[in-house]
């Protein structure tokens, strides 16, 4: 057995977290800033914290993911980290050439009280920061929130600084796009190009972390959301904001700079997310649903009714963020799926009122746990007292699955031992088949793997 | 595709390389940065500017401390719980991602597969941690049952004035086993060097010979800096079990806590990653008596060649025959698997920028492809892995290193437990020339004008592959797909790319055969688009 020590007598914990079903802030934050054209992300702290946030984006994407270190050593610690960033971003403008430096701090920099609004400003007073070009800045505390937490302060970041309105509005929407692949990115443009929306995908990783293979290194990729569309967004007609734990504090910024309403929005995974998403979508825009998306409901709701059998009654344990669990609990029980055990490491009682909302009267027996010690420790031992039928997750959902001879759909941040995240969307109804097939393929796999040699189907 | 270089008559000056690369930096950068970028001269010493600070802004390959301690040297080991002290972060980076292979029987204790944090909030930065700590002891007690703790610090532990010394102490005295902590907070040391030196000291000071176990092997040896990566570990323990020699405890690679309580009782310690581990070489040498000498079990020669020393240290006939046996049944499988490949692969190019060892281990198993290493260096080494440890009295201590507590070793004071019959050993055979505890570095193996680099970064990288078009480019998981976007192929050293065993003769073989595949591809022949090459065509059946 690989997880040997875990039984299924749940003790309760105050202090000690298990096998996390989070990470921290800044890893959030320097995948929000790949999604800005010509930027690099910056963090300000230990060269640990890069080092591993790029390892682990870097694993997940298996594509160059730059970012730069205040390299933080014991003095810089005692004394303030304001040389260091100072000196740093002289030699990031004249060594690397980016547009735009994103800097995030780090537990270090925040215990410490680097203030790095002021010590940006510094940088521009003293010359260090090139005409033309751009330093942002997102304070994000690794001992505060999660991983999404940091995603969601870099947006504000970025949207503090670009969006500007003038006194004319331009015939567009902001999509603020909560943390999801830079397929899922790709989808929503297309999307939107169906839909016939003009508008600013903010941010946009794709062809930043899904790059083609060309026999050339590009240091800043051709994708990503361009500076002249940041600053156009304070003009935009309205912002839509998916995912409500990552895009609400940005919506909220441009509202309050530049006067742009917004509306939150889950992310469109599933079914009725997706109904939501693309109902307020023509809402705003004032445009009218095309055929072309109804008909790709209609594959969705059609693969559903096909393999109902398949579905119904299954017992599912799932981990992973809040923005990505609600919308997805809410179609595993559209799809008369029961939902039994679902845990966030990420904190915020909003989760726990969303999922009230979703779940409604469905699967009563559902335990539902995100904050302190909700880890994948507590899910496993869930497992052992009463067993599921299907597990999702990230990767470290795989010792679990082994262990427990589960089928097993890899889902959410990080996926190091798996490759599609980055070319398949999940999002909209064309990723809502993605998941379907995903889901049927392990539950079907496993069926034809474990069951008696009569009981093999050939038609499934 | 760049057409290759030929470098058939010896490596070209790089003296103008050099140059471009310091270019681009800010004067008193470039200044820095120069005394790291040396041209080999094997015929003489040259002098590397090798641990100190790495410049803010600059894209390192470096970790930190923490990275160092807990991830490198203790990650590996599996009965003992390692719980972070920190928020969340540094706990889930470190979790399974070094690929530190064990063998668990069934019904012993395996912590590997978990991670422990006690995931610290504002409030605990505000108001002090220790009591959540404390409480999070218990909890991996009562839950765990286990017979060994260590608890490491993360960069705001120190600041904040945590104690995780006096917690270890207050907590082992209130539940009865081994509680241990290391300050390793990430901004401690210039890289994670400084994290296995308090690795060692907290090992050495808590573990190491707390069980006078008797003996149990007529060779009794350690074998120190050896992780296990991709299962390197198994196929030494193969290879050691089959020569009938002990192998008491190995640091830290498939091994247990309880395993080195005993490892003070060897006749011997054998050293593979030098850097990462050779103070407990010393601090054990300095209070038991038992000499150590530097090995190199990357490559087929150099696992002979440490086998045989290993041998010739006891000088015992019987070993020594089984030595033979040994080397001589493995090297007829290694030589046919190499007849075969190194045709294909002789006259290509490496370079390596990986770790403290690796860098020049692995050049040695490249030789034996017939490959030639036109540049290296290392992430987080000393001078004295580049230039040999004859350079350590002359390394200037900075503050840097001062930080990092050199622990002072008395001669134990339990006579039975200090190993006079092998200082009378090691004494003897020094005077016929076998050598101990020394290291004689990367540079003098290498040929002239290989260009090395200590701390190389990306734009350093960049304009190494520019130059050099090598053929492959050994590094880790950062690098890895910038350098393959150039159309170069990288193979990560730090993970094997998720292969291996790359260590003894079975891995050896491995090796050759990684390099068969990755240097004889045609893949890197896909990259350019079959119309790219053609001349562009004005067309009349475009839809538009």
């Amino acid at each position: 057995m690989l997880l040997r020590h875990t039984t299924d007598k749940v003790v309760e914990r105050k202090a000690l977290t298990v096998n996390p079903a989070k990470t921290c802030q800044p890893v959030g934050a320097m995948y929000a800033a790949l999604g800005v054209h010509g930027c690099l992300p910056h963090s300000h702290g230990s060269q640990g914290c890069c080092s591993y946030h790029r390892s682990a984006l870097t694993r997940h994407y298996k594509d160059p993911i730059m970012a730069s270190t205040s390299s933080f050593t014991e003095g810089s610690s005692v004394f303030g980290g304001q040389a260091n960033l100072l000196q740093g971003l002289n030699n990031i403008f004249k060594i690397y050439e980016p547009d735009i430096v994103a800097v995030h701090s780090t537990c270090l920099s925040e215990t410490i009280g680097d203030d790095l609004g002021q010590i940006v400003k510094k940088a521009f007073d003293d010359g260090k920061v090139p005409e033309g070009k751009h330093v942002i800045y997102a304070p994000t505390p690794s001992y505060v929130g999660s991983h999404v937490t940091g995603y969601a302060n870099m947006l504000e970041g970025i949207v503090k600084y670009f969006p500007e309105s003038t006194d004319n509005l331009i015939n567009q929407v902001n999509l603020l796009a909560g943390w999801v692949e830079p397929s899922d990115m790709r989808e929503l443009k297309r999307i939107m190009k169906e839909m016939k929306v003009a508008n600013v995908l903010l941010p946009d990783t794709s062809d930043v972390v899904d790059t083609p293979m060309t026999g050339k290194y590009e240091m800043y990729p051709k994708g990503g959301t361009t500076i002249p569309e940041m600053v156009s967004m304070g003009d935009s007609k309205h912002t839509l904001a998916i995912g409500s734990y990552a895009t609400t504090l940005a919506a909220k910024n441009i509202d309050n700079k530049c006067k742009v309403p917004y509306t939150v929005e889950d992310l469109p995974i599933g079914l009725k997310a997706t109904d939501r998403f693309i109902a307020t979508l023509a809402k705003i825009a004032g445009v009218t649903v095309p055929e072309s998306i109804s008909d790709e409901r209609g594959r969705l709701v059609d693969l559903i009714t096909d393999m109902h059998q398949y579905f119904y009654g299954k017992r599912v344990a799932l981990f992973g963020d809040p923005d990505q669990l609600v919308p997805l609990t809410e179609f595993l029980l559209d799809l008369d799926m029961k939902p039994v055990y679902v845990v966030s490491g990420t904190p915020g009682k909003e989760f726990q009122t969303k999922m009230k909302e979703v779940y409604g009267d469905r699967c009563p027996e559902a335990i539902v746990k995100n904050g302190p010690q909700a880890d994948i420790f507590y899910l496993h031992q869930l497992i052992k007292r009463e067993g599921v039928d299907l597990l999702i997750g990230n990767t470290y959902g795989k010792y679990i699955a082994r262990d427990e001879n589960l089928p097993f759909v890899r889902y959410g941040f990080p996926i190091v031992d798996r490759i599609g995240h980055s070319y398949f969307p999940s999002l909209g109804y064309t990723g809502g088949l993605r998941l379907l097939e995903k889901i049927l393929g392990a539950l079907m796999d496993h069926q034809d793997a474990t069951c008696s040699e009569i009981k093999l189907e050939l038609v499934m | 595709m760049v057409k290759k270089k030929d470098f058939s008559k010896g490596l070209p000056d790089p003296s103008k390389l050099m140059d471009e690369i310091l270019a681009k930096y800010p004067t008193k950068i470039a200044k820095k940065r120069q005394k790291a970028l040396v041209p080999n001269d094997p015929s003489e010493d040259q002098e590397i500017q090798a641990n100190v600070r790495t410049i803010p802004g600059i894209i390192t390959q470096r970790g930190c401390t923490y990275a160092g301690c807990k991830g490198v040297v203790l990650g590996p080991t599996r009965d003992i719980i390692n719980l972070v002290h920190g928020p969340i972060g540094c706990s889930f980076y470190a979790w399974l991602t070094r690929r530190n292979q064990t063998d668990a029987p069934e019904g012993e204790e395996n912590f590997i597969m978990y991670s422990f944090s006690t995931d610290m909030q504002d409030e605990n930065i505000v108001f002090g941690g220790e009591a959540k700590l404390k409480e999070a002891v218990r909890e991996a007690y009562q839950i765990f049952n286990p017979k060994a703790i260590g608890i490491f610090s993360t960069c705001p532990v120190g600041l904040i004035g945590d104690d995780v010394h006096s917690v270890s102490r207050e907590m082992k005295a209130e539940l009865g086993i081994n509680i241990f902590g290391f300050s390793c907070e990430g901004y401690r040391g210039v890289s994670q060097s400084a994290g296995h030196h308090i690795a060692n000291n907290g090992v050495f000071t808590n573990v190491v010979g707390l069980n006078d176990r008797p003996r149990t092997g007529k060779f009794q040896i350690n074998l120190l800096g050896e992780y296990n990566i991709g299962g390197d570990a198994f196929e030494l323990e193969r290879l050691f079990e089959e020569a009938g020699i002990e192998l008491l405890s190995t640091f830290s690679g498939n091994s247990t806590i309880k395993s080195m309580e005993y490892s003070h009782t060897a006749d011997l310690n054998l050293v593979m990653c030098h850097r990462s581990i050779n103070y407990i070489a010393e601090m054990m040498e300095e209070k038991y008596g038992i000499p150590w000498f530097k090995v190199s079990f990357i490559s087929a020669e150099g696992t002979a060649k440490a086998l045989r020393k290993t041998a010739e240290f006891f000088g015992d006939a019987e070993l020594t025959a089984k030595v033979e046996e040994i080397i001589a049944r493995e090297m007829v499988k290694v030589k046919e698997v190499a007849a075969r490949v190194k045709p294909k692969t002789e006259g290509k190019t490496a370079m390596m920028f990986v770790g403290g060892s690796r860098a020049h281990h692995y050049q040695d198993l490249f030789n034996e492809l017939g490959v030639t290493t036109v540049s290296a260096g290392y992430e987080f080494a000393h001078r004295d892995d580049y230039e040999g440890r004859k350079v350590i009295p002359n390394i200037k201590i900075d503050a840097d290193t001062r930080n990092i507590e050199d622990l002072t070793i008395e001669k134990t004071d339990r006579p039975e437990l200090w190993r006079e019959d092998m200082v009378a050993k090691k004494a003897e055979l020094e005077a016929k020339g076998f050598e101990f505890s020394d290291y004689l570095g990367m540079m003098p193996e290498m040929d002239k004008n290989a260009l090395v680099i200590d701390d190389v970064n990306h734009w350093e990288t960049e304009k190494l592959i520019e130059f050099y078009q090598p053929d492959i480019f050994c590094a880790g998981i950062k690098e890895k797909y910038v350098v393959q976007k150039l159309g170069v192929p990288l193979k990560q050293l730090h993970s094997y790319d998720y292969g291996g065993p790359y260590a003894g003769f079975e891995g050896a073989i491995n090796f050759y055969l990684e390099m068969e595949r990755m240097l004889g591809t045609n893949i890197w022949k896909l990259v350019d688009a079959p119309w790219k090459a053609e001349p562009e065509i004005v067309g009349s059946f475009a839809i538009n």
